[in-house]
């Protein structure tokens, strides 16, 4: 008795293991095609910078992003400041690199949100279809007949100004694009006759598509989840600057710059460095999201 | 009309029917949303409890949701979309007015896009993986990273603030306010009705740069669909045939791939330009233009419901509408889609 359940233990736990290391395998071919190509690994590594600027902020700043210095303040970039200081003596370099945990915060918890939402959606509209498959698109069309940032205005004008009612918003316009692409993947293997097969071994609608629908349309919408990373960062950038987002003093680089608007034609630092830096990351993840798509694609290889 | 298309046609309608409810029930449950109070932003702090319930009985506030919801489909089919709180005028007056602002930059950054964009990712896809490939692709890559309000900042720093070539914030430089009678509300036409050359070329001075940035954005998305479809037609085979058969290389993409891609040209140049609104609020919040996307932003700032809600249902059907239309010119113009 003792000995079957060692070995009904352990044989999952054997074979599990073997399909990580083949994940592990997997992960790491990828990872080395990405950082092969020129782009994409340009794109990988700003964001590994990213990350690591988010994680050791304080090692990496030098000073507090809000620590007020009037006598220092509107001096341009030097050997203090390498990026300057703002219209209250902040130093501007400080201020980007803990930014870079609310743009890093923006990104993981809308990509949390939107990436379920999107393939529930979108998988089980496809593997359904009929009138539930109609009624989904439907709603998924209206939301994808509006320009993402307007729609987002449009959610935060309802629930109030705020980084959190932002993230919000920009996940409420994000999941559509994504439950598309994930129908359309599903539609092309619905009729597959591993999934004939698996139905007829008596798998629940439920299992067929957390278990062999979803890990097929993962590829593709984790691509396009990459991609609308640099949309999210444009638009959340974008609600900070109109005063919708993030809001004064969290060092959003959206809200540097509309606050440094005001001082922008005599101190052009105000805003060019924390621009530079949504520039730069939504670069990468754009650079990414392409290279990610050729590593993926079996046709590639 | 044979059965088929009827059902077509019925199908059609059903569905833009359906989209259109649909948008109606989204900007309805936005304004439901709001954090305003729309009966205090009517009567005011100051009224008493007695002139508020009278009002509020008259706007209905206190029906059902659902009651509430047809009276305010009731009032849109009639024409009447409320009035702004914070101008005291109808919405859609507000919206009319400052509609040819943002249509005067959208119209010439689109040109600017597309007489660019189309030639270029035409260039960069006949030169595929040569070097000017990859500096159009990587021109293309910048426009569509760019926060788009930064881009202005810099813009007005360097060429208005640094250089002095262009004018700033505006559509006419403050001295000229006023001078010009609005008669079509396009800056440009009614300096020109006025015979005005002065104001003409300080409004040209004041649209070239917002309109270029915003045409930089619409180039890059042009560029590379255009790229993409070009590429498309270069790797089938009546480009190899028409190739082997002696027609010159510029004869074969011109007159053979090109006129395959027109139609799908069309429609990427109609959602671009669409898609301009978007770009519209950010760039006229930074050149202080007082068309629709300031309009727009400054109204969520306040809170005016109703403004908010015609703006968002606007955008919803000008959308679309252009999908219809771009599906239409494909029926239209491709025969392999009849």
């Amino acid at each position: 008795m003792a000995h079957m359940t060692s070995s009904a233990t352990s044989e999952p736990r054997t074979w599990r293991d073997g399909r990580f290391a083949m994940a592990a395998v997997r992960v790491g071919r990828i990872l080395r095609e990405l950082l092969g190509n020129p782009s994409s690994g340009f794109g990988l590594v700003v964001i590994i910078i990213l990350l690591l600027t988010a994680l050791f902020a304080p090692l990496i700043a030098g000073s507090e992003p809000n620590i007020v210095n009037l006598p220092n303040a509107l001096k341009p970039p030097n050997a203090a400041n390498w990026f300057g200081t703002d219209e209250l003596g902040r130093d501007i370099f400080a201020r980007i690199v803990y930014g870079s945990r609310i743009s890093l915060t923006i990104i993981t918890i809308v990509s949390v949100i939107v990436g379920p939402i999107g393939l529930m959606v979108g998988t089980s509209a496809g593997y359904f279809g009929g009138w539930y498959d109609t009624v989904l698109m439907r709603i998924t069309d209206i939301f994808l007949s509006f320009p993402s940032l307007i729609l987002s205005l449009a959610f935060v004008a309802a629930l109030g100004a705020g980084l959190e009612n932002a993230i919000i918003a920009i996940a409420l316009t994000a999941w559509p694009p994504i439950a598309r692409l994930a129908r359309a993947e599903t539609l092309t293997f619905r009729s597959a006759d591993y999934i004939a097969a698996s139905r007829m071994q008596g798998a629940s609608s439920l299992r067929i598509v957390l278990k062999s629908i979803v890990p097929m349309c993962l590829p593709s919408v984790l691509v396009r989840i990459t991609l609308s990373m640099a949309t999210v960062i444009l638009t959340a950038a974008g609600l900070g600057f109109l005063g919708l987002g993030a809001q004064p003093p969290l060092p959003e680089w959206g809200a540097m710059i509309a606050t440094g608007r005001r001082y922008m034609l005599d101190n052009w630092w105000l805003v060019a460095f924390p621009g530079g830096a949504i520039l730069l990351v939504s670069l990468a993840f754009n650079l990414l999201g392409d290279g990610l798509r050729d590593a993926l694609d079996p046709k590639h290889h | 009309m044979s059965y088929d298309r009827t059902t077509a046609f019925l199908r059609q309608t059903g569905t833009i029917l359906v989209t259109l409810i649909g948008l109606l029930v989204l900007t309805f449950c936005i304004g439901r949303l709001m954090p305003v109070d729309p009966v205090r932003a009517i009567v005011g702090e100051e009224a008493d409890r007695a002139t508020y319930e009278m009002v509020a009985e008259r706007m209905g506030v206190n029906l059902p949701l659902y009651q509430q919801f047809f009276r305010y489909v009731g009032d849109i089919v009639h024409g009447d979309f409320g009035v702004s709180i914070r101008t005291g005028q109808p919405v859609i007056n507000d919206i009319a007015h400052v509609m040819p602002a943002t249509i005067e930059l959208a119209t010439f950054a689109i040109i600017g896009g597309a007489g660019l964009g189309i030639p270029l990712g035409i260039l960069a896809a006949v030169r595929r993986n040569r070097p000017v490939d990859h500096i159009i692709r990587f021109l293309t890559l910048i426009g569509h990273s760019m926060p788009i309000f930064w881009t202005g900042m810099i813009g007005l720093i360097i060429f208005y603030a640094a250089l002095g070539l262009v004018g700033g914030g505006g559509r006419i430089s403050d001295y000229y306010v006023g001078l010009i009678p609005e008669t079509t509300g396009f800056m440009l036409i009614d300096a020109a009705l006025a015979g005005d050359w002065e104001v003409f070329g300080d409004a040209v001075n004041h649209l070239i740069l917002p309109a270029s940035i915003l045409g930089y954005s619409s180039m890059a998305y042009i560029t590379r669909m255009t790229r993409s479809f070009m590429l498309d037609q270069l790797n089938q085979e009546y480009v190899i045939t028409a190739r082997v058969k002696g027609l010159s290389k510029s004869r074969t993409v011109w007159h053979h791939a090109f006129a395959n891609i027109r139609v799908q040209l069309v429609t990427i140049v109609a959602l671009a330009y669409g898609s301009l609104l978007e770009g519209a609020v950010l760039i006229e919040t930074v050149f202080s233009w007082p068309g629709f996307g300031q309009y727009i932003t400054n109204n969520m700032l306040i809170g005016d419901m109703n403004a908010v809600m015609t703006c968002v249902l606007l955008v919803g059907v000008i959308f679309i509408a252009l999908n219809l239309l771009s599906d239409a010119l494909y029926k239209i113009f491709d025969p392999r889609t009849r």
